[in-house]
């Protein structure tokens, strides 16, 4: 287990670098110059330079992006806005919680929804839940996020009035009249709606295929010749091996979903990293992207480690090999 | 009265393309403490039968009419309450397939107590000494040990003796063995069977030994039901029917077991493949691959009809004697010839 772990967090700093470095070249690919966007369109050529300098970026790439991974080893810092001197540590960690918010009762809802509906399809197929829950995945995975975002804004937001159409409450302290775990949630609910809906379609037919897999395996009828009520042989032998795969897929898509979350923070004006990340690429403000996307990927890193144990802990299977 | 009576079992699958039937009138019984073997290709209805006995054929798509007399009580008609009681309790089941049987995220252990906890009003920890001691019984070194292990942590031969202790944990008056060995090799193969007659003769459970191999009946069984196409086509005592076969389907069986006592070029096969359920051949079910085929046979459905003079031997052909009794003879000395080569 433990030569398993040095493995995986060895394995994560490859992947860290590797993110980092691709981030980097891309940010240099692109014909733009922040130096000369941070001075202004009428700045001297003297000037131009002189913010060149002060961002660093007369530098060799190879060189900032040693740099950069020193001020991020060493001062465990990203560094200051091109555009605004902020620091983006600051930037960053105030963004996250936001992300965080929408994605985690993202998936908390999409799983609330594709659970018990993708069980009680595998066990009445051709029913009329069964049938209509199809529908309900056509319809999920084929609209554009966007579109869904869009759609429930107008309206349970703005025909109905029933939510918030845009903003964010802090869950902890509020302010400026806001604030608290109800006005948090309220806001909430249709960017997490949003973000569920095509998440919770795909999971539906996952989960579906999986249980329907499982009651045909033969260790299931092994249960009912022993003479097991159903509802444990549900319980103790389909379902637990049914959903091991959803545990893995579910690891996966967080990260997935955090790039989601860029189209719904935008559309629901909620100011989490995804925003952050638009507005960035918008003003080539290279820390704050790089600040992103190095948050990011570590989440993703120790979302997917996270799953690995996980997962080793409720699959015998894994254990051992 | 017979342990277990089945008296014309029928199980239908309803598909897309029309109704399968899989058992179509089926009629045997078994004694206390003996065991009947079935006999037949793949598919032919074999194992349908069994999981229609236990009633665990999927419900929604399938008829089972007839009768199943256990003790007594008809087990087609019984509540599900009540088939849940009996099965693991009075009418255990092993399977083909020991790799898929057992539950891979469960230890073995579990598994085993699991069967106990359903049916004996006990505390884990002696359901966990029973398991234990069936674990021993079926010969696993270590047994103590092993119960904490997982499925995957044993052999295929291992894990079929997890099965059969499984099914000999709440000591079971009917034991039923869907093809045990078939997934095991040879020598894994003869020591389950051994396994399984001293086991017999300890726990004193009937078993019906469900198999394509005759060679495995004929260690084992004392009586032995041949079906073809969901039809019995021939039942009789073991030595009987090794001796005497009555039915050119049982002689194409017979025919194709290797033999070492005689000089064989090739292995008689049967020609042809058996036939659909969904819409079997009129007649005798059997005569597009038989070798004696007339024109009653492509009419007519032979009954099950006993053979004149031979106690508890039945058949289901229209041939007559004198030939059955030649071709017969010529089986024994391990030439049958009759197109079948």
């Amino acid at each position: 287990m433990i030569r398993y772990l040095i493995r995986r967090l060895l394995w994560a700093g490859v992947l860290f670098i590797a993110v980092t470095i691709v981030t980097y070249v891309i940010f240099f690919i692109i014909p733009a110059d922040p130096a000369r966007l941070a001075v202004g369109q009428r700045a001297t050529p003297e000037s131009v330079a002189r913010a060149r300098h002060f961002l660093g970026l007369d530098k060799p790439v190879p060189v900032q992006y040693a740099l950069f991974l020193k001020r991020l080893v060493i001062d465990r810092s990203l560094g200051r806005s091109f555009t605004n001197r902020q620091d983006v540590n600051t930037v960053v960690l105030n963004a996250a919680p936001i992300t965080a918010s929408v994605v985690l009762g993202g998936v908390i809802l999409w799983m609330a929804i594709a659970l018990p509906i993708g069980i009680l399809s595998a066990l009445r197929p051709r029913s009329l839940l069964d049938r209509s829950s199809m529908v309900f995945v056509l319809i999920g995975i084929s609209a554009p996020v966007v579109w869904i975002g869009l759609i429930l804004q107008y309206s349970i937001g703005y025909k109905l009035g029933w939510t918030p159409n845009a903003g964010y409450c802090n869950l902890l302290n509020g302010q400026g009249g806001c604030g608290g775990p109800i006005d948090w949630a309220y806001h909430l609910i249709l960017p997490w709606t949003t973000f569920a809906i095509l998440f919770a379609a795909i999971y539906v037919r996952m989960i579906r295929a999986n249980v329907m897999d499982t009651m045909n395996e033969d260790y299931v009828r092994t249960a009912r010749a022993k003479g097991a009520p159903e509802a444990q042989v549900m319980r103790s032998h389909v379902l637990r091996n049914a959903l091991l795969p959803v545990v893995t897929m579910l690891g996966m898509d967080i990260g997935i979903a955090l790039g989601g979350a860029i189209f719904t923070e935008t559309i629901f004006g909620l100011p989490g990293l995804g925003k952050l990340a638009v507005q960035s690429l918008e003003s080539f403000d290279l820390p704050m992207i790089e600040g992103v996307v190095v948050f990011s990927t570590l989440c993703i890193i120790i979302f997917n480690l996270i799953v690995d144990v996980l997962y080793a802990v409720i699959d015998p299977r894994i254990r051992l090999s | 009265m017979a342990l277990l009576e089945v008296r014309d079992l029928k199980t239908h699958f309803l598909t897309d393309d029309g109704i399968v039937k899989a058992v179509d009138g089926v009629s045997f019984s078994i004694e206390k403490g003996k065991t009947l073997g079935i006999v037949g290709e793949s598919g032919c209805g074999k194992s349908v039968t069994c999981l229609s006995i236990m009633g665990l054929n999927p419900r929604k798509m399938s008829t089972t009419t007839g009768e199943a007399l256990f003790k007594g009580e008809n087990l087609i008609n019984a509540s599900s309450k009540r088939l849940r009681e009996i099965r693991g309790n009075d009418i255990a089941m092993i399977f083909q397939d020991p790799m898929t049987s057992l539950n891979p995220v469960h230890k073995i252990g579990d598994q085993l107590a699991e069967a106990i906890l359903l049916h004996r009003d006990v505390t884990k920890r002696q359901a966990r000494a029973r398991a234990a001691e069936l674990l021993k019984a079926v010969q696993i070194p270590r047994a103590e040990r092993r119960l904490d292990d997982y499925p995957h942590q044993f052999s295929g031969g291992m894990r079929q003796r997890v099965m059969i202790a499984m099914a000999l944990v709440n000591d079971p008056d009917l034991l039923i063995a869907d093809e045990p060995t078939t997934a095991l090799d040879v020598t894994t193969q003869a020591q389950i069977l051994n396994l399984m007659n001293k086991l017999q003769e300890e726990f004193g459970s009937a078993i019906i030994m469900i198999t394509h191999d005759l060679g495995v009946v004929a260690e084992v069984a004392d009586d032995i039901v041949v079906m073809y196409a969901a039809k019995i086509v021939e039942q009789a005592p073991v030595d009987d029917l090794f001796k005497r076969p009555h039915h050119p389907y049982t002689w194409g069986l017979l025919g194709s077991l290797p033999r070492l006592d005689t000089d064989v070029d090739r292995l008689v096969q049967i020609p042809g493949s058996p036939p659909s359920l969904l819409n079997p051949p009129v007649g005798c079910r059997f005569n597009p691959r038989c070798a004696y085929v007339f024109d009653r046979c492509k009419s007519e459905l032979p009954e099950l009809e006993p053979v004149p003079g031979i106690a508890d031997h039945f058949q289901a052909c229209f041939l007559d004697e004198q030939t059955k009794e030649r071709e017969n003879e010529k089986l024994q000395a391990g030439s049958l010839a009759g197109g079948t080569a």
